[in-house]
Formats: structure tokens, sequence, C-alpha cells
């Protein structure tokens, strides 16, 4: 009982930093420094790592291209039973054909040379996030997931 | 982004001294790789243990990597940890890469 009043602890809370080099370093360590009280186990903290890291990647170079011209990120994150529900917005670039992308598997069974070096990022925040939805908003690109972490057990 | 070479008359080891191969690294990743193994014999081991972090970045540098010293050379990669074997196995790039659980392992292997 003791660890579930510890997990229901987390008050909401958000996150504003600007685009970057070390935007998804320094949004990643804000966050994890808001988690604490959750005690996630190290393959949940893999998780929101990675999902995180490649949204914010995915802002830094899609929505902001432009290294001049940065722009905000903004995430807020809250805690349900059922896991952890993330939105992040940025000011920048919609999404191609105002969609998010599919993140299909890539071709790896051909030679070495054909081997992809990117794109792997969408087929992973697919594969590890849940309920994912996009919307542009006037000038904001918003996507909201949840994780499936600190899950809170009725018993 | 630092990493210590050593090469032995087969192979040569490559360990990655940093903690994570993110996007802000993988360029960096792979300046250093490329640098390292400029003269490297045939088989490449690449020692990740004390990475403790790659994004799909790291994870294409290192595709990057092995597709720079192919055909001549094969990369191979020892010690990762369980979030770097976690992004290896969900993307199946651990079905194209020769892994080894430990440094030890993979020196066994190929000093054999």
């Amino acid at each position: 009982m003791r660890r579930l009043a510890a997990r229901s602890a987390l008050s909401p809370f958000e996150i504003s930093i600007h685009s970057g080099p070390c935007a998804a370093r320094e949004a990643l360590a804000l966050l994890f420094d808001s988690l604490t009280c959750l005690k996630l186990e190290a393959e949940e903290t893999c998780l929101v790592r990675l999902v995180m890291a490649e949204m914010l990647n995915n802002i830094v170079e899609h929505a902001y291209p432009d290294p001049d011209r940065p722009g905000p990120i903004h995430i807020a994150c809250h805690h349900e039973p059922d896991g952890l529900h993330l939105s992040v917005s940025d000011e920048g670039l919609p999404m191609p054909d105002l969609q998010a992308p599919l993140g299909l598997p890539q071709e790896i069974d051909g030679p070495i040379c054909d081997l992809p070096e990117g794109g792997f990022g969408w087929f992973l925040i697919r594969d590890l996030a849940k309920d994912l939805s996009y919307q542009r908003l006037a000038q904001e690109n918003k996507i909201e997931l949840r994780l499936a972490v600190g899950l809170l057990t009725s018993d | 982004m630092e990493v210590s070479a050593k090469t032995e008359d087969r192979f040569c080891v490559v360990s990655v001294l940093h903690e994570r191969i993110d996007a802000a690294a993988a360029l960096e990743f792979k300046d250093a790789v490329r640098h390292a193994t400029a003269s490297a014999p045939p088989v490449v081991i690449l020692d990740l243990h004390r990475v403790n972090f790659i994004d799909s970045s790291g994870l294409g540098a290192i595709v990057a990597a092995m597709k720079h010293l192919a055909p001549q050379r094969a990369l191979v990669l020892a010690g990762l940890t369980p979030a770097v074997e976690k992004v290896f196995a969900l993307t199946r790039m651990d079905t194209v890469f020769g892994i080894f659980g430990t440094l030890d392992a993979a020196l066994t292997a190929h000093r054999g």
C-alpha cells in the first residue's frame, strides 16, 4: 500500500524548452527529475526515455529544421492508473499530410549496403506508445500519447 | 565522442567511452569510429558495455559504421546493456549484426 500511495503522488507537471541539438537531453533530464517519485523500473524508464527521445528528436529535426530559427517545445504530463499521459506540442512545421507517420518496419533483409540508417524513430514510437493522436491546431502540432508505465493496480 | 581502439592481429576492439549514443552524439560517433578503424583488420568489435542509451539516431550511426567498414571488414557488437539490446530487438537489427553478450565472449570467439 505504501508503494501505491507513493506512485499516486505524482502531480501533473509541464516542461517547456527550446528546440536545438541538445533539446532531447535537456527535456529528458527535466522529465526524469519530475518522475522520480514514481520509482519506475529500469525497463519502464528505458521505454519512457526512448519514446520521448524520438518524439523530441523528430520535433528538432522536422518541425524546426532551420537551426537558426528554433522554437518552443512544450510537454505536459499526468499520471493515471493506466500509465503516463503525455502531450507534446511545438509551433513548427506541420506533419506531412497533417498525419503522424505510420512508422512501418524498415526493410532490413537486403545486402548490408542497402540497410537503412534512419526511419526507425516513428516505428519505435508506434511500437511502444499507446493511444497516440496527432492534431494540427492553428500554428501548433500536438501529439498525445500514453506510456503504460507506473501502472496502478486495484487490489 | 571518445572511443578507444586496441588492435590485435585479426581484429580490433573499439570501445565507446560515453554512456549514450543519441541524436546529439551520432555524428561524432560515426567520425570517431571511422577514424579509429581507418586501418583496421577484417573484424571490428564494437564494445558497447558502457553505453546505457541509444536512440534511433544512435542505431543509424552504428549501421552507418557497419556499412562504412563493409565489404572488406565486419562489425560485430559486444556487451549490449538491456536498453541498447531492446532497441536492436525492437527494430530486428539484432538479426543483422553479430552480437556477443560480453567483450570477453567476442574476444574468445575471434581469437580461436
